[in-house]
C-alpha cells in the first residue's frame, strides 16, 4: 500500500508530476493536475465537506460528476463563482473554495444546531407558520438562514462573450453514443457541433474499465477525438455543457474556460438542423435512515474515484444496489483496494453475469441496508433481509449504494418532446419528439456500451437521412460491457424523518408522507411543497425516488404519478454568461442630440427624458439651488424669452395619394382637410378608445404630411401606423417614413421670441397674420435651410426651428447671440413641465397612463363628429354609453400654497383609509401664481370643480382646492399672439 | 428563440422581430354596425389556445413587414408565415 491511505500509487488520469496547491474552508491542500476540487478532497481524506441546506447535517461528497447532490463550494479570487458542485471544479493552482451553508467550516459548524429542531420544521413549515400578518416580513431573515452562496461581490476581471453557430447536427454528449455519432455524421461531411459538459472527452468510459474492439475503451475514445480533430466540419468542445433545449432546435451551451484567456466563459447558442442527446444516465439514490452522512456515496462515483482519479474513497466498503451496474463497481473497487465488506441486493436473485464479476465477494441477496451507524461519518450500517427478519450491523467506512439509473433525459425533455415511463429500466425514456432531435445511448434507455456505439451511429444515420443525406451504418467494435437489469426498490423499511429522498434540499420520506397525508398527492403540487427536486442539481440523485416513494405510498404506479416538468439550465449557468457583453449602456445605447456638447459645456444637469434619450434637465448657475434654476428658466420663457433643444421630438413623414385618409383614421381629428403650410393639434387612440399619443400633424403637400409624436412614444407610433396600414389597410397608398433624426429642432419660446427670430435673420414673414399660430414655413432662419413650425408646449409665443441636425450647433449659436439681448436663456426639460402644467397641456405617462380617453381630459373637442369611423371612436362611444363614472382632469391648489404635494399621490374620500378616487399626475411651483399646483385625475373631477379634495399621504393628509386645469393664458392669446 | 421564416429575408431570429400580439379578425369595416358585445369581444378577448395560434409579427430590425404566423402554443412550430394579414 502506498504511503497515502487515500491516493493509489499508480493508474487514474491524473498527472503526479504536476501537484496544485488549493485551499479549502480556510485549510491547505494539495492535489495533482486532473483532479476536480471533490477528488482531491476525497484524496485528502477530508469526509465533511458541506452542511445541508436546512438542518445542517454533515454531509461529504457523494457524486462525482453534475449530479452532485451535497457538496456545493463557493469559488473566490479570479473564478469567484457561487453555488459550484465540487465535483464540477477542476482543480487549478491556488484554488481557494469554501462550503457554501456552514460557518466557520464545514467540519465545525455552528448552524447545525437546527438538528436538534428538525422535527419541528417539516415540509410546508414556512407556509404555515410564517404567513401572519405577512410572510415579507420574515422572508429576509429566512434568506439568510436558508443555505446557498451570496453572488461575488465584485464583476469578474475576465468577461464572459455570446457567440451565435449553426450546425447541420448538433450533439450533446460526448461519451460512447456522442462520439459514435459525431464520427459517422463527420465522416459523411455534416457540419457536427459536439460539446460535452466532461474537462475530457469519454463520459463514463473515463470511470469504467471497459474494451472497445479488445482495446482499453480510453484509446478508442482518444483515437475519436483525434479523428474528430482532423475534419474541418466538426467543432468540439470539451468543457461545455448543453443547458438548454429552446424552439425551432436552438440549443445554449456553456463553455467554460475557453482557450482565450482574457475569457471567463462563452456561452454559445447553436441553431442546429438535428439534434442528439447522447447525455449519459445518472444514477439514484438508495432511500433509508442515515442516507446522507459522510461515507454514503453513489457506488458510480465512487468507481470513478478509484478509477479516473486514482482515490480511494474509503477502505472498507459494503455496496448497497438493486441492479447490475454496482457489481462492476464492487470489482473495480476491489481492483483498487478497497475492501469490500459484502454487496446488499435487494432483490430477490442476483443474475449470473452480475455474480461473475465478484467472485471473491460475499452478496447477500434479498437484503436491504436498514441504517447506518456513526455520526460524523459512517462506521457501519444495519442490513435485514427485505420481507422482514433480525437486523446486523456490519462495520464499514464507505456504503456504496446504487439505485438504478435514470436516463439523462433533461434536454429532451426541454425540447417539449415526450418521455414515457419504462417498466424495463424503471426510470423515464424519450419518446416522440417534438422538434428534430434524437436520443441516442444510455439517454435513450439503452444502458450498455455495445448498445450506446450502435446507437449512436443509428442516429447519426437518422440524422443525416433528415437532411437529405444517405450513410450507411459502419461495422462497430466489439465490446465487453454486462447486461444492465434492475429492479426498483424505493424505500427501505422504517424509512422517515432521515432518509433523504432529496439530499440537497433536505426533503425526507418524512415530509413526502406529511405532504400526501395533508393532500399534496400531484407531483407538481408536491415537489413546490416540499420542494423535492429544486434546487441547484434539480434532483437529479432524486426526482425518480420520490416519484417512486408517492406510488409507492398510493398504490399506483410511477407512470400513474408522472412527472414534473424538466426546465433549462440543465447545470447552474451564471448570469454574466448569458449576458455576455451586453451589460450596461451597451444593451440600450443612450441617444444624444447634436447639442449634448453644448449642454455639457454649458453646465446643464444631463438626464433620460424618454426613450434613452439623454436631455438637459436644467442648467443650474453658481449658487442656485434646484429650485432656484427651474424657477429661473420657467420665469424667462413666461416673461421673457428661451430656448429649448426639441431635437428629440418624434416625427414621421406620411406620404401617398391616401395619406390624408389614413391620418383621418389614426387620428380623433380631421387631418385631411388641411392646407399646404398649416398644421393641427391631435390624439391617437387605440381601438380600446384609450390615448396612445398626441402630436401635430402639418400638410407638406397634399399627399404629404409631417407628424410630430411624443419623444418616448415615438418609436411605439411607428410600429402601431405601420402595423394598421400593414395589417388592415394594405391597399391603401401610403408610405410612412421616419425622420426623427433627420430633422432636429431648437424651440425658441416667450413674448419676445419673434424678435429674437427677426434678429437671427429670416426670409420668412414672421408677423401673426402671415404667419399664425399652428402654420409652418419653409425658409432660411440665420442664413439655415429651417423648416419652421408655430405650435407651443408652454402656452407662450413659440417658433420651433427645424433644420437638419448638422446644423442645429450653429443655429443655437445664433440664436444664443441674437438672443442675448433680450437674455434669452436655455430651459431644460424641468422648466418645460413648470410651463406646461400651469397651461394645462397634457404629457404622455403623467395625465396619459394608458386609461384615459379624451373626454376625460376635458377634450371632447378633439373627437371628430364628422367621420363615421376613426381608430378608437366605437369604443369610446360605447364607454360613455354607460354612463359610468370616470377619473377626469382637474387642477388642483394645495391650500397651504407651501405645501408640495409628491406627483403620483393618491387621492381618498375626506382623505380617509379609503379607496383611491384619483392621483395627483403633477405638482410644480408656479411661477405665475407663485406657489404650488398641480393637475390630479379625479372621479367625476369636473363636476367638482370649485370643492376640495384630499391627497392622502402615509403621515399625512393635504387639502387641495380643485379648479379648471388651465392656470394660465386660459383663452390661449398668448400662444397665437 | 423562434426563427421565422420572413417572405423577404428568409429565416431569421426572433430578435429581429417585434411580436405584435395574437391576429385578430378583420377590423369590423364599420364598426358602428356591429353589436356592442361583438365589438368588445373583437378588441378585448384574443385568442388563447393551447395549440396553432395565428399572430403578428414585426420584422422590425429587417426589412419592416408586418407579418401573421400560425404557431403551436406547446411546441412553436410554425407552419405558415405570411405578408401582411
Amino acid at each position: 500500500m502506498a504511503a497515502d491511505p487515500h491516493r493509489l500509487a499508480d493508474g487514474g488520469r491524473i498527472d503526479r508530476s504536476r501537484p496544485l496547491r488549493f485551499r479549502f474552508d480556510g485549510r491547505d491542500y494539495q492535489g495533482f493536475a486532473g483532479d476536480t476540487l471533490a477528488s482531491a478532497l476525497l484524496a485528502n481524506g477530508v469526509r465533511i465537506a458541506a452542511r445541508s441546506f436546512k438542518y445542517h447535517r454533515p454531509r461529504g461528497i457523494m457524486g462525482a460528476g453534475v449530479e452532485e447532490p451535497a457538496v456545493l463550494v463557493e469559488l473566490e479570487g479570479d473564478v469567484a463563482s457561487g453555488n459550484r458542485p465540487a465535483t464540477t471544479v477542476p482543480l487549478i493552482e491556488g484554488l481557494a473554495a469554501r462550503s457554501v451553508n456552514a460557518w466557520p467550516s464545514a467540519r465545525l459548524d455552528l448552524g447545525a444546531v437546527n438538528q436538534l429542531f428538525a422535527r419541528l420544521i417539516p415540509a410546508g413549515f414556512y407556509y404555515k407558520t410564517f404567513k401572519w400578518p405577512d410572510w415579507h416580513l420574515y422572508e429576509p431573515s429566512i434568506r439568510r438562514l436558508a443555505g446557498l452562496a451570496g453572488a461575488p461581490k465584485e464583476p469578474p476581471e475576465r468577461a464572459y462573450e455570446s457567440r451565435h453557430a449553426h450546425a447541420d447536427i448538433l450533439i450533446a454528449g460526448a461519451g460512447p453514443a456522442g462520439l459514435m455519432a459525431a464520427l459517422v455524421a463527420g465522416r459523411a461531411g455534416a457540419r457536427v457541433f459536439i460539446a460535452d459538459e466532461g474537462t475530457e472527452a469519454g463520459g463514463a468510459l473515463l470511470n469504467r474499465n471497459l474494451t472497445i474492439g479488445g482495446q482499453p475503451a480510453k484509446d478508442w475514445v482518444a483515437a475519436a477525438v483525434a479523428e474528430l480533430a482532423g475534419m474541418e466540419n466538426v467543432t468540439h468542445l470539451q468543457n461545455a455543457t448543453v443547458w438548454a433545449y429552446r424552439e425551432h432546435n436552438l440549443l445554449m451551451v456553456q463553455e467554460r474556460a475557453p482557450g482565450n484567456p482574457s475569457l471567463l466563459g462563452r456561452n454559445w447558442r447553436v441553431r442546429a438542423g438535428q439534434a442528439i442527446t447522447a447525455t449519459g444516465a445518472i444514477e439514484r439514490m438508495m432511500v433509508f435512515q442515515g442516507n446522507d452522512r459522510p461515507g454514503v456515496m453513489l457506488a458510480s462515483a465512487a468507481q470513478a474515484y478509484v478509477n479516473r482519479w486514482a482515490v480511494r474513497p474509503g477502505s472498507r466498503a459494503v455496496i448497497f444496489t438493486n441492479n447490475d451496474s454496482a457489481y462492476a463497481a464492487a470489482a473495480d473497487l476491489a481492483q483498487g483496494g478497497v475492501g469490500i465488506a459484502a454487496i446488499v441486493d435487494s432483490r430477490a436473485a442476483v443474475p449470473d453475469h452480475a455474480m461473475a464479476l465478484v467472485p471473491d465477494i460475499a452478496v447477500h441477496a434479498g437484503q436491504a441496508v436498514t441504517s447506518v451507524h456513526g455520526r460524523g461519518r459512517v462506521r457501519g450500517v444495519s442490513i435485514a433481509p427485505c420481507i422482514g427478519g433480525t437486523a446486523r450491523r456490519m462495520p464499514c467506512d464507505l456504503l456504496a449504494v446504487s439505485g438504478g439509473w435514470n436516463p439523462a433525459v433533461h434536454l429532451y425533455s426541454q425540447s417539449r418532446s415526450k418521455i414515457v415511463w419504462d417498466k424495463r429500466i424503471a426510470s423515464f425514456v424519450p419518446a416522440e419528439p417534438a422538434q428534430a432531435v434524437l436520443a441516442a445511448g444510455a439517454a435513450n434507455g439503452a444502458m450498455g456500451l455495445g448498445d450506446a456505439l450502435a446507437e449512436g451511429a443509428a442516429r447519426a444515420v437518422a440524422a443525416l437521412a433528415a437532411l437529405g443525406q444517405r450513410s450507411d451504418v459502419p461495422a462497430l467494435p466489439e465490446t465487453d460491457d454486462t447486461p444492465y437489469t434492475v429492479t426498483p426498490f424505493w424505500t427501505a423499511s422504517g424509512a422517515g424523518a432521515k432518509a433523504f429522498l432529496d439530499i440537497q434540499n433536505d426533503v425526507t420520506v418524512a415530509d413526502i408522507e406529511l405532504a400526501l397525508r395533508e393532500g399534496y398527492s400531484n407531483i407538481e403540487h408536491l415537489k413546490r411543497y416540499t420542494t423535492g427536486g429544486m434546487g441547484i442539481d434539480q434532483g437529479k440523485t432524486g426526482n425518480v425516488n420520490i416519484i417512486g416513494a408517492v406510488a409507492e405510498r398510493q398504490g399506483i404506479t410511477p407512470d400513474q404519478v408522472g412527472v414534473t416538468t424538466f426546465r433549462p439550465p440543465y447545470t447552474p449557468v451564471e448570469f454574466g454568461a448569458i449576458a455576455g457583453r451586453r451589460a450596461g449602456p451597451v444593451v440600450l445605447p443612450y441617444r444624444h442630440t447634436p447639442l449634448t456638447r453644448w449642454h455639457k459645456d454649458n453646465g446643464a444637469v444631463m438626464y433620460e427624458a424618454g426613450a434613452r434619450w439623454r436631455r438637459p434637465g436644467y442648467y443650474p448657475r453658481a449658487g442656485e439651488s434646484f429650485q432656484d434654476t427651474v424657477n429661473r428658466e420657467a420665469r424667462c420663457v413666461r416673461e421673457g424669452v428661451g430656448i429649448y433643444d426639441g431635437a428629440p421630438l418624434g416625427k414621421y413623414e406620411i406620404k401617398g395619394p391616401d395619406a390624408g385618409a389614413f391620418l383621418d383614421w389614426i387620428y380623433t381629428n380631421v387631418m385631411s382637410s388641411l392646407t399646404v403650410g398649416n398644421g393641427r393639434y391631435g390624439l391617437m387612440l387605440t381601438d380600446d378608445g384609450l390615448i396612445l399619443d398626441d402630436g401635430v400633424a402639418v400638410c407638406l403637400a397634399p399627399d404629404r404630411f409631417l407628424i410630430s409624436t411624443s419623444t418616448g412614444n415615438a418609436d411605439p407610433v411607428g410600429q402601431y401606423m405601420e402595423k394598421l396600414l400593414q395589417i388592415e389597410r394594405p391597399d391603401w397608398r401610403v408610405k410612412i417614413t421616419n425622420v426623427t433624426s433627420q430633422w432636429a429642432n431648437a424651440t425658441i419660446c416667450g413674448p419676445k421670441a419673434r424678435e429674437v427670430m427677426a434678429a437671427m435673420g429670416s426670409d420668412i414673414d414672421l408677423s401673426p397674420d402671415a404667419f399664425p399660430f399652428m402654420a409652418f414655413r419653409d425658409g432660411q432662419v440665420a442664413d439655415l435651410p429651417a423648416r419652421v413650425v408655430r405650435v407651443s408646449f408652454t402656452g407662450e409665443l413659440s417658433f420651433e426651428v427645424n433644420v437638419r441636425p448638422r446644423d442645429l450647433p450653429a443655429l443655437w449659436e445664433a440664436a444664443m447671440v441674437a438672443g442675448a439681448p433680450f437674455d434669452i436663456a436655455p430651459i431644460g426639460s424641468e422648466a418645460n413641465h413648470v410651463l406646461r402644467v400651469e397651461k394645462g397641456f397634457l404629457s404622455l405617462g403623467h395625465e396619459v397612463d394608458g386609461t384615459v380617453d379624451p373626454h376625460d381630459l376635458g377634450m371632447s373637442w378633439v373627437m371628430s363628429r364628422k367621420k363615421d369611423d376613426f381608430v378608437g371612436k366605437r369604443s369610446v362611444e360605447l364607454r360613455r354609453a354607460s354612463g359610468r363614472s370616470r377619473r377626469e382632469l382637474v387642477g388642483i391648489r394645495p391650500l397651504d400654497p407651501n405645501r408640495q404635494v409628491p406627483e403620483g399621490a393618491p387621492l381618498t374620500p375626506g382623505g380617509r383609509k379609503e379607496a383611491t378616487e384619483g392621483f395627483v399626475t403633477a405638482c410644480v411651483w408656479s411661477v405665475v401664481e407663485n406657489r404650488w399646483l398641480g393637475l390630479a385625475l379625479l372621479t367625476d373631477g369636473r363636476a367638482r370643480i370649485g370643492g376640495r379634495a384630499h391627497v392622502r399621504l402615509p403621515d399625512e393628509v393635504i387639502e387641495v382646492e380643485l379648479s379648471d386645469p388651465v392656470f394660465h393664458d386660459p383663452k390661449g392669446e398668448r400662444l397665437r399672439s | 428563440m423562434l426563427l421565422i421564416d420572413c417572405p423577404f429575408c428568409g429565416p431569421r431570429n426572433e430578435t429581429e422581430f417585434t411580436y405584435g400580439g395574437p391576429a385578430l379578425a378583420p377590423r369590423p369595416a364599420d364598426p358602428g354596425a356591429v353589436s356592442d358585445a361583438d365589438w368588445v369581444d373583437w378588441v378585448t378577448v384574443p385568442p388563447n389556445p393551447m395549440g396553432p395560434v395565428e399572430e403578428r409579427w414585426w420584422h422590425s430590425r429587417g426589412c419592416g413587414a408586418w407579418l401573421t404566423i400560425r404557431r403551436h402554443t406547446v411546441t412553436h412550430e410554425i407552419t405558415e408565415v405570411r405578408l401582411g394579414r
